[in-house]
C-alpha cells in the first residue's frame, strides 16, 4: 500500500487519474475504520490533509462555496451556523466532538450512508456536488449526486472538492431520533424550511436522499406526505413502521418551528 | 514507511505501515502507551490526543497524516511547572482528588477530552461539559466523579480551590 500526500489540488487530481483505485482520506472517521477492521485493503491512500484547496467555505456571487474538508466543528462554531442552520444543528448531531474535529462533509457525501446527517440539509438547501478531475469541473444536484446505498456518481478519476448552494435563509431545522444524544447513527433524521415553500428531506428513511415540497398553503398535509415520500426498512436500530411513524411526527413540530419563526 | 512526527514537544522517526492508524504509532513503535487502544473506531474515546492542538481519537487518523504535526498525548500533560518535574497536571490531580478512576482504561482520554474543555471554556456548564465528554466512555464511575473531578479542575484554574 501507498500513501500519497498531495500539497495542491491540480497534484491531488494527477494521483487519482494515475491511481483511480485509491482512496481518499480526508477525516478518516469512514475510511479509518475499514482500515482498522480490515474491511478493505486498497493499493493506495490519498491522504487530503494537506491540500489547501479543499479547506474552509467562502462566498462567491451569492453562492456559498464548502470546501469538502470543512468540518462538521467549523459547521458548528463559526458564521455558518447562522447562514446554515439546519446544517449546523446536524453537525452538532454528529458523532462527538472528536469526531466532529474530524469528519468532513466532503466524507460525508463519498460515504453516501443513507444516515449521512449532513445530507438532508445540504438537499433541503438545493446543494450541488463539485466534482473535479483532469478532465474537468462538473456540479451534480446532491440527489443526482447519490444514486444508491453508499454509491454515487462520482468517477474514478474524481475527487469531490466542493458543495455550492445559495443560502434560501428560510426558516429550517435538523431532528434526529436515536438513543442518546451522542454518538448516535440516525435512527430517522429530518430537515425542513419554510421558505417560498415547504421542504423537507430524511435520512435512514430511503436509499438516497429524497427532497419533498409543498405550498405553504399545504402545511396540514406535509407531515403525511413526507411520511408517504420515505422507504424505510426493518434493521438493528428501527422498524420501518416507527421510522415512518416518527417522520410524520417530526415534520409536524418541525413546522410548528419554522412557520412560526 | 518513515513518519516524522513532534509528540509532546520532541521529535520522533515511526516506521509504520502505510495503513497503521496514529494510535498503533503511538503506542507499538513509540513510547506513548498512555492513549488506551479499545473500540478502534472513534466510539469510546480511549485514544484522545490532541493533533496540532484539537482533540481528536488517534485511531481514526492514519499515521502518516501525523507526519510533520504535532501529537499531545496524555504523557505529555504532567510537569514540570510549579509543582515540580513529576507533578501531575491540574486536570490529572483533580481526577485522583475526586476519586473519578475505577479500573483506569478510559481515564487518560477523559483527562486529554477535559484538558481540551477547559482550554476552550473556563467555568464550563454541565450541560457543556455533557457535551464535551459524550465521545468518551466509562464503564465504571457512572460519570459523577468524572464531573467532581471536571468541575474542582475548572475551580483550581479559576483560583477557587479544588
Amino acid at each position: 500500500m501507498d500513501v500519497l500526500t498531495p500539497r495542491s489540488l491540480d497534484e491531488a487530481i494527477a494521483l487519482k487519474a494515475e491511481q483511480p483505485e485509491a482512496w481518499p482520506i480526508q477525516g478518516g472517521t469512514d475510511v479509518m475504520v475499514a482500515l482498522n477492521f480490515d474491511h478493505g485493503r486498497p493499493p493506495a491512500l490519498l491522504n487530503l490533509n494537506e491540500v489547501p484547496e479543499l479547506r474552509g467555505w467562502s462566498r462567491e456571487n451569492g453562492s456559498l462555496r464548502l470546501g469538502s474538508g470543512l468540518t462538521y466543528m467549523e459547521i458548528e462554531c463559526g458564521e455558518l451556523r447562522e447562514i446554515l442552520p439546519a446544517l449546523a444543528e446536524a453537525s452538532r448531531t454528529v458523532g462527538s466532538p472528536q469526531i466532529r474535529n474530524r469528519g468532513t462533509i466532503g466524507g460525508n457525501l463519498g460515504t453516501a450512508s443513507p444516515a449521512g446527517d449532513a445530507l438532508p440539509p445540504l438537499l433541503v438547501e438545493a446543494a450541488e456536488v463539485e466534482c473535479t478531475s483532469v478532465r474537468g469541473v462538473r456540479r451534480l444536484a446532491l440527489g443526482e449526486f447519490v444514486t444508491g446505498v453508499k454509491r454515487t456518481a462520482l468517477a474514478p478519476d474524481e475527487l469531490i472538492t466542493a458543495v455550492w448552494l445559495v443560502p434560501s435563509r428560510a426558516p429550517q431545522t435538523f431532528m434526529k431520533i436515536g438513543p442518546r444524544n451522542a454518538m448516535v447513527i440516525a435512527v430517522v433524521s429530518l430537515a425542513v424550511s419554510a421558505g417560498d415553500e415547504l421542504r423537507a428531506s430524511f435520512g435512514s428513511a430511503a436509499p438516497r436522499p429524497v427532497l419533498v415540497t409543498a405550498a405553504r398553503d399545504d402545511a396540514s398535509t406535509f407531515a403525511e406526505r413526507v411520511a408517504e415520500a420515505a422507504a424505510p426498512i426493518d434493521d438493528v436500530r428501527g422498524t420501518a413502521a416507527y421510522r415512518r411513524h416518527a417522520l410524520r411526527v417530526l415534520t409536524e413540530r418541525a413546522l410548528e418551528r419554522t412557520l412560526a419563526a | 514507511m518513515i513518519v516524522r512526527l513532534r509528540v509532546n514537544g520532541e521529535e520522533h522517526e515511526a516506521d509504520c505501515w502505510e495503513g497503521e492508524s496514529l494510535l498503533f504509532a503511538l503506542r507499538e513503535k513509540l513510547p506513548f502507551p498512555g492513549s488506551k487502544n479499545a473500540c478502534e473506531q472513534g466510539e469510546c474515546g480511549s485514544c484522545s490526543v490532541l493533533l496540532d492542538g484539537t482533540l481528536v481519537c488517534a485511531c481514526l487518523v492514519l499515521a502518516a497524516q501525523a507526519d510533520g504535526h504535532e501529537v499531545t498525548t496524555v504523557e505529555g500533560l504532567a510537569g514540570p511547572g510549579e509543582a515540580g518535574a513529576d507533578a501531575l497536571h491540574p486536570v490529572q490531580q483533580a481526577f485522583v482528588d475526586a476519586g473519578a478512576v475505577q479500573c483506569g482504561f478510559c481515564t487518560p482520554g477523559l483527562v486529554v477530552a477535559t484538558v481540551d474543555l477547559l482550554a476552550r471554556s473556563s467555568s464550563p456548564s454541565d450541560d457543556e461539559i455533557r457535551e464535551a465528554l459524550s465521545g468518551n466512555l466509562c464503564r465504571c464511575t457512572g460519570y459523577a466523579k468524572i464531573f467532581d473531578a471536571v468541575r474542582a479542575a475548572a475551580a483550581a484554574a479559576a483560583g477557587g480551590g479544588g
